[in-house]
């Protein structure tokens, strides 16, 4: 856009030195972690004196953070093959009723995700505990569901719009019911944003840490709520391993759920 | 429309809807249930004494507290903060991401984007790490001799402001980048040619036509920030408490569920006020706009 000022060094210069300033403000957190997760020492030493893999081995080898981990695969699992099949119905049922009706579904299902989290967390708890359900995985599970349907819609709502509703009157007017309609011809064309939007509702879930911190405890503790307890006593060189391996992870999802859309 | 009169195929069309309408309802029941009803629960319990009978006395209780009216101005100013540092690096940031070629900008994207895939507990960390006393920026900061002492960075107002305008930027950016985007490179042409320098246009050209997305990433900010528990949680260092601390405190340390309903409908209170505000600055700024174009 401004190419019409070739000749203004200094705005540029101005410019591009601060957007860099802040593009290395916004990578510097998440990539310092990744050289101190090979740290040989247990002090966090920069750059480390002497690389190794024991914080990595530290946390495969700890009972507490692999059943932190078990927890929290589980949960993300879990919560996506929940989430994305109430969301695919939501969307085809919001995309066929349209108008004020759509709109109001949608407010109602978009509007945890602007609800603070502190929020949903502690009157979760409250329910759950009248419940006698804090604790359990089940508490959890719903809390996450909740927060992964919005993301989920939002992935499905634009590829249900542009899928073309006449296949399924004609598969109707065949004698096709709904339950094959939608799943013999809905869910096949829609694959691929299928795939996005379960992999989005699982990163949801796995991110999730305030709900889990609340309503999560004991044996069904998840990663987050644990690196959460963690940092807040001292700090582990144990995270700094699991931060490495989370970033990575993420980036693959991330890259898969791009190049699939792009291709 | 003879087709649409008759009555067995309305009546088909009815049951067609109601059908459509039903396919929302798990959705719907299990939304109402996990986020509704907590709502609902915590306002319930806010006039609830520890015995279950009904009272004021919470509210009493948590108003006349001089650490609730803390909590708010603590909330209120790291929101503040925050926006005003999403402005002054973000807007610069999404001019720039706008004026490159797009393949270089998709590219600048993606980095900007990482953040916001990473965890918010992995950058906390990364926080952490390099805000300590003996952490990578004091060390280069007393290495370098620019200060004598380490400076106090984390476990502090400083600390938890650094880490909300870290989680916060790329959120605000991307409304700010879309609508610099759309601006027409022509107008920019257009006023260089008749002379303008590249302030002027900023100022009286670009800045105006994007005015749109800052608002909606101020907005975004703002929404976001009022909530905000694991930064100041761990990045505070227990210094700093806007309400979302004292709310987990007021639950966990003293088990006191009508106080912490209390501050939780405060919360609530204070994101409708800042809603509204909003809304209304928008629908003022937009008849300002309608006047300008009749004058």
């Amino acid at each position: 856009m401004l190419e019409a000022y070739p000749d203004n060094r200094l705005a540029r210069i101005l410019l591009w030195g601060f957007s860099a300033l802040a593009m290395a403000f916004l990578m510097l957190p998440t990539l310092v972690v990744v050289p101190l997760s090979f740290s040989a020492s247990d002090l966090l030493e920069f750059p480390p004196r002497a690389y190794s893999l024991r914080w990595y081995e530290n946390f495969f080898g700890s009972a507490t953070w692999m059943a932190g981990l078990r927890t929290s695969l589980i949960l993300g699992t879990l919560t996506a093959m929940v989430a994305v099949p109430l969301g695919l119905l939501a969307c085809i049922s919001m995309n066929r009723l349209g108008g004020k009706t759509a709109s109001a579904i949608q407010g109602v299902l978009l509007a945890p995700s602007i609800v603070p989290g502190i929020l949903l967390a502690i009157g979760l708890f409250f329910v759950l505990a009248a419940q006698g359900l804090v604790g359990t995985l089940f508490g959890v599970l719903v809390g996450h569901v909740v927060l992964a349907i919005p993301v989920v819609c939002i992935v499905l709502l634009p590829a249900v719009a542009r899928f073309d509703w006449n296949q399924v009157q004609a598969a109707r007017s065949l004698g096709a019911d709904w339950a094959r309609a939608i799943g013999g011809i809905i869910v096949p064309q829609l694959q691929i944003s299928l795939l996005s939007a379960t992999l989005m509702a699982f990163l949801t879930s796995l991110d999730e840490s305030v709900i889990s911190i609340f309503v999560a405890s004991g044996r069904n503790s998840t990663l987050p709520k644990l690196m959460f307890l963690s940092l807040r006593d001292q700090i582990d060189p144990t995270i700094a391993a699991i931060s490495t391996l989370w970033t990575a992870i993420v980036v693959i999802v991330v890259l898969i759920v791009t190049l699939r859309q792009k291709s | 429309m003879t087709i649409a009169a008759d009555p067995a195929l309305a009546a088909g069309a009815r049951s067609e809807r109601r059908f459509f309408l039903a396919l929302s309802l798990p959705a719907l029941v299990i939304v109402g249930l996990a986020a509704i009803l907590p709502i609902l629960w915590i306002i319930r319990q806010s006039f609830l004494t520890t015995g279950g009978e009904y009272t004021v006395g919470n509210y009493e209780k948590v108003l006349s507290s001089g650490l609730t009216w803390s909590a708010l101005i603590t909330t209120v100013e790291l929101s503040l903060g925050t926006l005003a540092f999403c402005i002054l690096l973000g807007t610069p940031l999404a001019l720039a991401l706008a004026s490159v070629r797009p393949r270089v900008a998709n590219l600048l994207m993606a980095f900007v984007m990482l953040p916001l895939w990473t965890s918010i507990l992995v950058r906390t960390y990364g926080w952490l790490v390099l805000l300590r006393r003996d952490g990578l920026i004091n060390a280069a900061l007393t290495g370098s001799g620019l200060t004598a002492e380490p400076l106090p960075l984390v476990y502090n107002f400083t600390g938890t402001l650094i880490g909300m305008v870290h989680y916060m930027l790329p959120l605000f950016l991307l409304p700010v980048y879309a609508a610099m985007r759309d601006i027409d490179a022509n107008l920019v042409r257009a006023s260089a040619s008749m002379g303008a320098t590249l302030g002027q246009v900023i100022r009286t050209v670009i800045l105006p036509l994007s005015a749109g997305g800052i608002f909606s990433g101020s907005m975004i900010v703002f929404i976001y920030t009022i909530g905000f528990f694991i930064t100041p949680a761990v990045l505070g260092g227990g210094k700093v408490n806007p309400l979302s601390i004292r709310i987990e405190r007021t639950l966990s340390t003293f088990q006191d569920w009508g106080s912490a309903s209390v501050l939780g409908i405060l919360l609530l209170v204070l994101m409708a006020l800042v809603g509204a505000m909003f809304l209304v600055a928008r629908r003022l700024v937009a008849r300002n706009k309608v006047g300008a174009a009749h004058a």
